[in-house]
């Protein structure tokens, strides 16, 4: 057996603590960031005041966000509806005061000579999607672990759980930091994210498992390690294959799929290069240093045991 | 023996006839799935409220019952707007989602359902008889008549003296042909009975004649012509315009149909321009078994129109999130199958070995991966609501069909050129150098 790559040098063992330590001061700071920045929440999240200015003609964006300026307003959002977009939706964060609204509403009768609809909204609904999208994940991240429990081995489950948080985690943390506007479709990108991560994890811990079946003796870190490291440089090509293909996807709504999809695509490309980078040096790496740990912990209760004086 | 050994043709026929087959299934009506799929406001246009239904005196309870009703009474002025698609869900205890895809007046749209369901009974000249709070709360339901078995209406009224005196009063126009009690749903000023009555979409959802006078609380309205439907339909008007609930508006979100449009044309144009990216890819880095590849995923990306399409599914922008993780996961299964087998040439077995071998130990890997994001799909469908849940049906439609292609399809493609022995000592077309394959 000479297989061409291994006889590559690479070594995604030998610096594990580099990449732990890099994910590890990512996220801290980042949680602090996410704490105090906090995301900048779209509508979809916020409470406030959403004016419908009609117009008789069709308008641009440009145009009723002038008027808009021009009476010392700046909506948050602006949409046109309508079917010849003769309606602009103008989103106001944190909402109006009566007053400011009728002074709104005056002006726009005045130029239109429509008197805006007025409405307000409060944020129940992204604010539940989100918390049903949470709960979710947390539900589904106990159910990963329970079938992988039972198809592979406990530490591999939660191995691959922290890898999955890692990459959920990593998208908030860099949208957190960029200030890009979070709706709800970036929910569906997370949970995108979350799918891929199992599935790219998943992959790799099923190349560990089959080469430790191989191996005659597993005695020490040295021994998994290098399990590991082999898995990994095996996978290695249908890693970056698989993640290439995937960023072609994304990377082309990004670019060519216009401002509605922008946010949704850019968190799934982010999420891509996370996953891809936990599942190389983070998800196995983490299942490697809970093994040795479990291996030696069997190692000295079978040495207590033979070291029983004998009756 | 020796025989055995030339080339079987047969198999790349096969190969031809199904790829001709399956291509000339999809050019003929890929057009028309992908039209017939029903799109999300997001990509669409249109118009969505979400209400909450509040009681009106604060002191009656929001129950199931009271919801449904609601619903249709809002369906029923829906109607009236002529919206092909109106999609109305009751989400959690007290809410109504109200979806209006492709609606062109916005304005009154949202104007009409608003307002509470505003029931009254008139005469033919419009005089109103009494209205919706003369009815008792959830009174009315379908039931049938004992001696013919038709179905019918029964609704209960407050007062029996005062229905009495209309039955009486309208009995006795009964020589002009006037004794019609005409249910009203929102009359407006200037409406009339003779020209209403004759519209498709009419404002009178039923005017049953007065037979005699009815001196009862319990109101029986018959007519030959209910259906068990059209009979439930108007018991719950007639509940709804009972109702003493409010709808309050807590979320509403338009979409112009121009932006809804362009949206889904750029998504559609990024989505070919991504595939056209992988199908490259895979062309060029697998060689023959990237062909293999790319006519799988044809077959996917059909395959999950069809049944997305037979699910009566709503396709949403968080969908196609879904649909593109789902190419993602089909290039997959391809690429972990294909390394797979490239390992195994690499490692000197011979094409046809390397194909069983690479199939078979690729499987356990791939099934895995597959259950672990069909269990976490599952999961946001249970517990999520409507975007999530869209996104999560897209993603199990997507890893099953994907899984069927990319496993099955491909192996039953490959295999017939692996097994005609037309690859033998060929590892080139798979990507494999000479020079990397080692001696057994």
């Amino acid at each position: 057996m000479n297989f061409d790559h291994e006889e590559t040098k690479l070594d995604f063992i030998k610096h594990r603590k580099k990449f732990f330590m890099f994910s590890g001061i990512f996220l801290f700071v980042g949680i602090i960031l996410l704490s105090t920045l906090g995301l900048n929440l779209g509508i979809d999240f916020e409470s406030g005041t959403t004016i419908d200015v009609l117009s008789d003609e069709p308008v641009t964006a440009n145009e009723v966000m002038e008027e808009f300026e021009s009476i010392g307003y700046t909506p948050d959002d602006l949409v046109l509806a309508g079917d010849n977009n003769e309606t602009g939706r103008a989103s106001f964060i944190g909402g109006l005061t009566q007053d400011q609204t009728l002074e709104v509403q005056s002006h726009f009768e005045d130029v239109y000579g429509n008197t805006p609809a007025v409405s307000t909204v409060t944020p129940i609904v992204g604010e539940e999607l989100a918390k049903n999208a949470i709960i979710s994940v947390l539900i589904a991240a106990a159910g990963i672990i329970l079938y992988v429990t039972i198809r592979f081995e406990f530490l591999y489950g939660i191995s691959a759980i922290v890898a999955l948080f890692h990459d959920a985690l990593f998208i908030l943390v860099v949208f957190s930091i960029v200030q890009m506007e979070v709706n709800i479709p970036f929910i569906a990108a997370v949970l995108t994210i979350v799918g891929y991560s199992i599935n790219d994890t998943i992959v790799t811990f099923d190349r560990i498992r089959e080469n430790m079946k191989f191996e005659k003796k597993v005695k020490d870190f040295d021994d998994v390690a290098r399990v590991v490291n082999k898995s990994l440089v095996q996978t290695l090509a249908r890693s970056i294959n698989t993640v290439l293909t995937v960023v072609f996807a994304a990377g082309a709504l990004f670019v060519l799929g216009g401002e509605g999809l922008r946010t949704f695509s850019f968190a799934l490309v982010i999420g891509l290069v996370a996953g891809t980078y936990s599942s190389l040096f983070i998800a196995a790496q983490v299942w490697l240093v809970l093994k040795s740990r479990q291996l030696k912990k069997v190692r000295h209760r079978k040495v207590e045991i033979e070291e029983q004086p004998e009756v | 023996m020796k025989k055995r050994k030339g080339v079987r043709k047969s198999l790349i026929v096969t190969f031809f006839a199904i790829v001709i087959a399956f291509a000339a299934l999809i050019a003929t009506n890929v057009l028309d799935h992908a039209e017939d799929i029903s799109l999300g406001l997001d990509l669409q246009g249109g118009f969505e409220v979400l209400y909450e239904v509040e009681p009106v005196d604060g002191e009656s309870e929001i129950n199931r019952e009271l919801l449904t009703d609601t619903v249709s009474a809002l369906n029923a002025r829906i109607d009236v707007l002529g919206v092909s698609e109106p999609n109305i869900t009751i989400e959690g205890d007290d809410r109504i989602r109200v979806q209006l895809a492709g609606v062109t007046d916005q304005q009154s749209a949202r104007e009409l359902l608003s307002t509470e369901a505003r029931l009254s009974f008139r005469d033919v000249n419009d005089e109103v008889m009494m209205d919706g709070s003369d009815l008792v709360e959830g009174g009315a339901r379908q039931s049938f008549d004992p001696d013919t078995n038709q179905p019918n209406v029964t609704v209960q009224v407050d007062d029996a003296t005062l229905f009495g005196e209309i039955t009486r009063d309208l009995l006795d126009r009964s020589a002009q042909g006037e004794n019609i009690l005409a249910i009203w749903l929102d009359y407006d000023e200037g409406d009339s009975f003779e020209e209403e009555i004759m519209k498709e979409d009419s404002k009178i959802v039923s005017a049953p004649r007065v037979s005699s006078v009815i001196q009862s609380r319990d109101v029986v309205i018959e007519g030959g012509d209910f259906t068990v439907d059209s009979a439930q339909e108007l018991a719950g008007i007639l509940n709804a315009g009972a109702l003493p609930v409010e709808l309050e508006e807590i979320y509403s979100n338009s979409v112009g149909a121009s932006l809804g449009e362009r949206s889904m044309e750029l998504a559609i144009n990024a989505g070919m321009v991504g595939v056209a990216l992988i199908f490259g890819y895979m062309l060029v880095y697998y060689r023959f078994m990237g062909i293999i590849a790319v006519l799988t995923l044809s077959a996917y990306i059909y395959l999950v129109l069809v049944v997305f399409n037979w699910l009566n599914a709503v396709l949403t922008l968080p969908g196609i999130a879904a649909l593109i993780l789902g190419v993602g996961m089909a290039v997959d299964a391809n690429i972990i199958t294909f390394e797979r087998i490239k390992d195994e040439l690499r490692s000197g077995k011979s094409t046809i070995s390397a194909f069983r071998a690479g199939g078979r130990r690729s499987l356990s890997t791939i099934l895995d991966a597959n259950i672990t994001t069909i269990l976490a799909a599952g999961v946001m469908y249970v517990y999520g609501t409507s975007a999530v849940q869209g996104f999560a049906v897209m993603l199990i439609v997507s890893i099953i069909v994907s899984f069927v292609t990319a496993v099955f399809g491909a192996r039953l493609l490959l295999g017939l050129w692996v097994n005609s022995r037309m690859l033998n000592k060929k590892p080139r077309m798979f990507g494999v150098k000479e020079r990397e394959i080692s001696e057994l």
